[in-house]
């Protein structure tokens, strides 16, 4: 068996993983001041806790995705982890200072009774939910894309080689799809007004969305597209497509399974148009790092495989009964009053 | 500065900083389960009013550890790339496993728990913030096994084709005595951590309470917390003790710089305290136990204690015959001007980190003297001990991770690699002070929250009991028992 190929492959599920489910809880966190308003007093706010208890028994779970792809880009590809988080070190220094004020925002905004408290935190939420898939875009796209490394596996460039338009489409095309993958969630877990609402706004984020994944994923396809990859991308359009019809005649459930399968085929593309590259370089005397020069030992790969194989089914397995126990609709109805901690 | 000093002085500031939560997380999981299980084995009222409120407190301080260990994952990459590429073979796994075996345990239960209540069957409930404590105690085991790895290689060769070091066998990276005893030493401290805060916090409720039943209720939660933190005391004591001989083995610079102590000696002391620069030249020790750093290190109070001078000599051998056998390239990975760490620095932390240790123990035994019978202490000095009480422990993990590391110094793993070789080549060190300074102001910023916000829950105090029972309904619209 060919392991490095293995690893490759479990790492870019990894990232479709954190993608697809990160990516609703960015959506909902994102959405707060679009779907979290009303102009009747105190029924904002409830709308805005509705939305955060949806994904409030799962963000956390959903972050570990991240970490998990790090852990495993350590463990089986070290070259690939050390050239990449070197690389991307200040939009990662970005990342992680949006995903911190996002998660404390989360876990501290309804702890005090305070409009001034909550409406700062609000603001870290939705700026972090932004501004975290649009990095984790960027990062991703401009490794398709290649990145100036030499022949030493070092990154040469600086914080402007990786600002180039198509990247910086590819952090927004991200942002689009975790905003409609978002409202596809509220609309498949809450009830009444908010689920109208987050229904209707699917088409208004969705259209945009696929228009720029079609210019992002032809450009993939152009410059270093196979068959494969023109497969996955076309795959990735005609389930956005069906997503946004489903939602159109109210069938939540294909609504969002479409969204769903847009992500992971999205990041599938990019994963098959690298492969067996792992980091292009555009230096002509550079070196690209590729499944074979940037992986670990056999017996590491080994040992991390049979971990893989007996743990991910076991973690699968109660991650689904969580979502299954908090499967409940909510509504306005279910916000109890908010904690008496002035 | 350069980059390498920027580099350790933010690795410094993110790791102390995210060690202050995680000692919280993992003992006060364990002791909040432990009251969820009470309650429902017994109903009793006042386990639920524990459980919810040490629950919150939790939570409090669960989130920050959360967001400050993301940043330790990915400042390996970031800026120590040249040693992740060296051991990453190694390394990495650990890492991998924490995250596919214990971060998705915790964070997913830990949900379940929070949002669980009238929503899952009550054992259930209570199971789940065991298996978050399980997570927590899961994830130690995997990232000290990874630190031991530093500190006492094995399990590992150095493969001369890819120029870096490679797993030979996980078993023995798993299993290294260093790793055997650190990790007991850790989950002792943190369990210690976790009766400190559950005994501070509640003796100062109980003492401000005019309630009878909230006085029972307090009194008992401060006499958990006492027994807790004094039993893990003496089982931090023991491990400690038992790490140090293998430390005094496996790296003996450490030892002699935990005690300033430069010539080779018979019977070598140990001094509680001193006065001067420890350099070498003359410092004056205050109490000084004759023969116990010998005991410390050996078991033996007459034992030979290797002095830093001898050790500075010795360890130079060693990375001159590692040069020798693997060429110019391995040569500099293992060269180092001065092979001792900053002396100063192991001694205070040293000192430190078992000072406070002990006083925390001497704390939990005072308070289980005082509370004894239904007596509460009356002097006002009382409030300042309680409150100060829950960061004695705290410190003292930090100052035994600063001994841990800064002793270790200048390798970053011991005889292989050194920390000056281990930095990232193409991080600039412009771009380290901008995130070592985002970090600190950040990481400022959120402690002042933090602290403020643990306040507003202590000084609230526990909630009035409400029967769970009575909650139970089937209307959809019926209001969630939590929600955010």
């Amino acid at each position: 068996m060919d392991l490095p190929l293995i690893w490759f492959c479990l790492i870019g599920l990894l990232w479709a993983g954190y993608l697809v489910l990160e990516g609703f809880d960015f959506g909902v966190g994102a959405l707060l001041p679009v779907l979290g308003r009303h102009d009747t007093p105190g029924l904002g706010e409830k709308r805005r806790r509705v939305m955060l208890a949806t994904i409030g028994p799962h963000w956390d779970g959903n972050e570990v995705w991240l970490i998990t792809a790090g852990g495993a880009m350590f463990a089986a590809f070290p070259h690939w982890y050390a050239t990449m988080f070197s690389a991307f070190y200040l939009p990662f220094l970005f990342l992680l200072v949006a995903l911190i004020l996002r998660n404390m925002g989360l876990e501290y905004r309804s702890k005090r009774d305070d409009v001034q408290w909550r409406k700062r935190w609000d603001a870290t939420i939705i700026g972090g939910s932004i501004a975290a898939p649009f990095l984790v875009g960027v990062a991703l796209t401009n490794l398709v894309r290649g990145l100036p490394i030499d022949a030493d596996f070092e990154f040469t460039g600086n914080l402007l080689t990786l600002l180039n338009p198509v990247s910086l489409l590819g952090g927004a095309v991200i942002v689009g799809l975790s905003l409609t993958n978002g409202a596809f969630f509220l609309a498949l877990k809450t009830r009444g007004p908010i689920r109208d609402a987050a229904q209707a706004l699917g088409w208004r984020l969705g259209a945009p969305t696929a228009l720029g994944a079609v210019v992002l994923l032809s450009w993939l396809g152009f410059t270093q597209g196979t068959a494969w990859t023109w497969m996955l991308s076309v795959l990735a359009a005609v389930a956005l497509v069906a997503a946004l019809a489903f939602n159109h005649q109210g069938r939540e459930g294909m609504a969002f399974v479409g969204v769903v399968i847009t992500v992971a085929a999205t990041t599938a593309t990019y994963f098959v148009a690298l492969y067996p590259a792992v980091m292009p370089t555009t230096l002509a005397d550079g070196t690209s790092l590729t499944v074979t020069n940037a992986s670990s030992s056999d017996l590491t790969l080994q040992i991390m495989t049979g971990a893989a194989l007996v743990f991910t089914p076991i973690m699968l397995l109660y991650t689904t009964w969580t979502y299954w126990t908090f499967r409940k609709r909510l509504s306005v109805a279910n916000i109890p009053d908010p904690v008496s901690v002035g | 500065m350069d980059a390498v000093d920027l580099a350790r002085w933010q690795f410094a500031i993110t790791t102390v900083y995210h060690f202050l939560f995680v000692p919280v997380t993992i003992g006060l999981s364990a002791i909040v389960a432990g009251f969820h299980t009470q309650w429902v084995r017994t109903h009793k009222p006042e386990y639920l009013r524990l459980t919810k409120f040490f629950g919150k407190l939790f939570m409090i301080n669960f989130a920050l550890g959360l967001v400050t260990g993301l940043v330790q994952e990915f400042q390996f990459g970031m800026n120590w790339s040249d040693y992740s590429r060296f051991v990453g073979d190694i390394f990495g796994a650990p890492l991998a496993f924490e995250a596919l075996l214990a971060f998705f345990l915790e964070s997913t239960f830990l949900g379940v728990w929070i949002f669980g209540w009238g929503r899952i069957p009550e054992k259930l409930h209570a199971a789940s913030m065991w298996l978050v404590h399980i997570g927590t105690l899961l994830s130690a085991y995997f990232i000290l096994a990874a630190n031991s790895f530093m500190q006492n290689p094995v399990g590992y060769r150095f493969n001369p084709e890819t120029g870096r070091a490679e797993m030979t066998d996980f078993v023995a990276i798993l299993t290294n005595k260093v790793q055997l005893v650190t990790f007991p030493h850790v989950a002792a401290s943190a369990y210690m951590v976790g009766g400190a805060v559950v005994m501070g916090v509640a003796f100062w409720l109980m003492r401000r309470t005019t309630d009878a039943e909230d006085d029972r209720l307090y009194r008992k939660a401060v006499r958990v917390g006492a027994v807790v933190a004094l039993v893990s005391g003496l089982a931090v004591t023991i491990t400690g003790d038992i790490q140090g001989k293998i430390m005094t083995e496996v790296q003996p610079m450490k030892m002699a710089a935990a005690e300033a102590l430069y010539e080779t000696t018979d019977n070598a002391p140990f001094s509680v305290l001193s006065i001067g620069p420890l350099d070498g030249s003359e410092a004056t020790r205050i109490i000084e136990i004759p023969g116990l750093l010998s005991f410390l290190g050996t078991g033996d109070w007459n034992a030979e204690v290797e002095g830093i001078n001898d050790l500075q000599i010795s360890e130079a051998a060693m990375a001159a015959q590692v040069g020798e056998q693997y060429g110019p390239e391995v040569a500099a990975l293992v060269t180092a001007d001065d092979y001792a760490p900053v002396i100063p620095l192991t001694y205070w932390s040293f000192r430190l980190m078992m000072g406070l240790g002990f006083a925390t123990m001497g704390i939990a035994a005072l308070m289980l003297w005082v509370t004894r019978g239904n007596r509460t202490p009356s002097a006002k000095w009382w409030t300042t001990v309680a409150l100060v009480t829950p960061l004695l422990p705290i410190f003292a993990n930090s100052f035994g991770w600063i001994f841990t590391e800064a002793g270790r110094q200048p390798w970053v793993v011991y005889g292989l690699m050194t920390t000056n070789s281990a930095v990232s080549p193409s991080v600039s060190t412009t771009e380290i002070w901008v995130s070592m300074s985002v970090y600190t102001a950040l990481y400022a910023a959120l402690a002042v929250i933090e602290v403020k916000l643990f306040l507003t829950y202590v000084v609230r105090g526990a909630e009035p009991f409400v029967d769970p029972a009575e909650l139970e309904t089937d209307d959809e619209d019926a209001p969630l028992q939590f929600a955010y």
